[in-house]
Parts: C-alpha cells; sequence; structure tokens
C-alpha cells in the first residue's frame, strides 16, 4: 500500500498541493509509512523506484547574471576543454544553460538555468531508434553511450533543447564522466555523486555552486520522500513545470515563474 | 632402422618447434601498483573483458558503483609512466591495454569515450567527501 502511494504521488501531487487539511491529514499518514524509502542506499544495491531524484528551482533567488551552477557544471563533467574549444558557439556542449525572460507588458525580468528536465514521459527516449537514450528507475534521464549512434534525433525530440552532440575527438575526460565523440549527452543530474552511499552522496555540482554562491535557489532531492527537502517545499509552494501542456511531468520544477 | 628414423624425426620436430617458440615475440605486461589484482592474473586475462562489461551496465543502469570491477580503480591501478614520469594515455604503445591489445590486435574503443589516465582532481574529491 505504501509503494502504490508513493509511485502515484507524482501524478496525484498538484491534488496534493491544493488540498484541504483533511488531505493533509492523509499525506502525513503515508510520510510515517515512507519512512524506510528515504533510508541509505548501499553501494552495491540498485536504484529503485522507489525513489524519483528531482530539482527545485527558486527564479526568485536566481541572480541574473549569475552563471555558477553553468561553470560548476563544465569544470565537473570537463565540458568544452582540449578540442572541444575549436567547435564553434552554437556546437559547443551545454548541460545547463541560464535563461533571462522578460515580460514585455510589465518588464519583470526572470533569470532561471535550464537543463535536462528529467521527463517523467521523456520524447528523447520516445524517439531513440537503439535504445541508447534511457530513464533510469529513479528517474534519472541518461544516454547509453555504448549504444548511441550520434543521430541526434532526440536532440530534435526535446523540446527543452537541452542535449548536445560531441563534435571533437577527446582525450583526458573525467574519470567519472565518460563522453565522446559522436554520441550525445545532457544533464546526468550528476549521477556519479548521488549514486554514493548516503555518507558520501553530494547534491549535483549546479546547485552545490548555487548554494556556495549563497543563491540557494536550487534545491535537489528525493521526489517520493514526503521528509525530503525538495518534498517539503513542493508541498508548501506553488511551482511550475516548463511545458507543462506537453504532459512530460519533468523531475525540474520552477517557482516564480 | 625404421624405429631410429622415426626417433631421429620426432627429436628433430620437438627441436625446431622448440626453436620457433622461442622465437615468438610475447608482449611485455606491465604490473599494476597494487600487490595484487581483484582476482588471480589467469582470471582477469582470460575474463576482463566480461567482469568490465557486467559491471559496465550494472552502473549505467542500476547506479551500483562497487569498486571490484570498476573500470576506473583498473586505469587507477595499471598506470604506466614514460620517460618524463608523467602517466601515458592509451595512444601511447606502453599503456597498460595496449601493451596486449596490440599485440593481440585486438581494436578496443573504450577510451574513445572514458579517461585512459587516472583523474587526480575527482581522486582528491573522493577522498575529501570520505572523511
Amino acid at each position: 500500500m505504501s509503494n502504490q502511494e508513493s509511485s502515484s504521488q507524482g501524478i496525484s501531487r498538484r491534488k496534493f498541493l491544493g488540498a484541504s487539511a483533511a488531505t493533509a491529514g492523509l499525506s502525513v499518514a503515508s510520510g510515517v509509512s515512507l519512512i524506510s524509502v528515504a533510508e541509505a542506499k548501499p553501494l552495491d544495491t540498485a536504484i529503485s523506484s522507489d525513489q524519483r531524484w528531482g530539482m527545485l528551482i527558486d527564479t526568485n533567488k536566481c541572480a541574473t547574471g549569475c552563471t555558477s551552477c553553468v561553470d560548476a557544471c563544465n569544470t565537473e563533467n570537463g565540458l568544452n576543454t582540449g578540442d572541444e574549444q575549436l567547435s564553434r558557439q552554437s556546437q559547443k556542449a551545454q548541460w545547463i544553460r541560464k535563461v533571462e525572460l522578460r515580460d514585455k507588458t510589465t518588464g519583470h525580468e526572470v533569470s532561471l538555468p535550464l537543463m535536462c528536465q528529467h521527463c517523467e514521459n521523456p520524447p528523447c527516449v520516445d524517439v531513440c531508434p537503439t535504445g541508447a537514450s534511457f530513464k533510469r528507475e529513479d528517474g534519472v534521464v541518461l544516454v547509453d553511450k555504448h549504444i548511441c549512434i550520434g543521430c541526434r534525433y532526440c536532440m530534435m525530440a526535446c523540446p527543452y533543447k537541452a542535449r548536445s552532440f560531441i563534435h571533437e575527438e577527446l582525450l583526458n575526460q573525467v574519470e567519472d564522466v565518460p563522453r565522446g565523440k559522436g554520441t550525445v549527452e545532457s544533464c546526468t543530474l550528476c549521477v556519479h555523486r548521488i549514486d554514493e552511499d548516503t555518507n558520501n552522496r553530494r547534491d549535483p555540482a549546479c546547485a552545490e555552486a548555487c548554494n556556495t554562491a549563497g543563491h540557494k535557489a536550487m534545491v535537489f532531492g528525493d521526489m517520493k520522500d514526503t521528509n525530503s527537502e525538495i518534498s517539503k517545499q513542493l508541498k508548501k509552494h506553488s511551482s511550475k513545470a516548463i511545458r507543462a501542456d506537453l504532459k512530460l511531468n519533468p523531475g525540474v520544477r520552477y517557482r516564480g515563474i | 632402422m625404421k624405429y631410429l628414423r622415426m626417433l631421429l624425426a620426432m627429436i628433430t620436430i620437438v627441436l625446431t618447434s622448440t626453436i620457433v617458440m622461442a622465437e615468438v615475440p610475447s608482449p611485455t605486461i606491465p604490473k599494476g601498483n597494487a600487490e595484487k589484482c581483484v582476482k588471480p592474473t589467469g582470471e582477469m586475462r582470460v575474463n576482463h573483458m566480461n567482469y568490465i562489461l557486467h559491471q559496465r551496465d550494472e552502473t549505467m543502469y542500476d547506479g551500483i558503483r562497487t569498486e571490484q570491477f570498476s573500470f576506473k580503480k583498473c586505469i587507477n591501478c595499471h598506470t604506466v609512466k614514460d620517460e618524463a614520469g608523467k602517466v601515458v594515455t592509451y595512444k601511447d604503445e606502453r599503456h597498460f591495454c595496449n601493451s596486449c591489445h596490440t599485440y593481440a590486435a585486438v581494436k578496443i574503443d573504450c577510451f574513445d569515450c572514458h579517461a585512459s589516465t587516472p583523474n587526480s582532481r575527482n581522486k582528491a574529491s573522493t577522498a575529501g567527501g570520505k572523511h
């Protein structure tokens, strides 16, 4: 029963958010049974759908012009080093980018980081002809580069323009982040960090950098663990999925847009 | 007489084959940095590709990042240094994997994507994270 509640939680989140005090009582009850889900994953145990990694980005806290998250991502994953620097700007690897929006009527400006939204129903996975694009049990969308043939169909299918193609031969990649010419890649939510056992687990590089920079605009965590910071904030505050009309149910949510 | 001839022929064959075997060049396989490998050398020679392949899928799809058959650990231990004391990449024929794969004419494309040398930045951060 607790598992069923936990797996349906993502779908019914909106209902939960707009719910009355009676519903809140129910979610507290399910929260009690979900405590086991939040427990540590030993290194030798497979991930499971009891977890769903996600991120909540508060655009009110995100600073215009700040690129801490982008820089941290590039460093962590070794993007745009070596021969990649020879690629033209539009072809360079970009796992996370800053987007500045301006409301023409009011002049209100919003700044937000945009990356792979780790959809529950990812179009990139739907279109992949080889099965290289896949979604892990815990909701992280990845590319199996051993199978990827570099057709870039997924890049066209992604409504968030989140994927990049590697155009240059690479040497000296970061050991945790294998990447090579002729394959497509995108944000991995820093799987090599989040797969560690609880004592060593670290937030993705972007969220960590945002905290270090003092903005604290990115909250990373398990959306199925009702006791996690991200779940509490999602429950308390109104948040939006970008292009919610596509019903992709992304794991990355935004506040203030 | 007949038997003597046969014996002579056999001795000749044995001698020739010994000489031929001695002439076959064998690969010089550099030793790893640790005392012993994760499995006996003989077993690794026969099965290393299976261990790595199995671990690869477990890591990628299931998020299992145990160290025993971790590709990263292989690379960290089996380093070869050049004259200048720098660890060589897979572009160098002295690289641990190349030392045998070149000899056996088995082309591997692991290093099109994977790092062929240890990555000090990540090693440092992992060590820091454990305390």
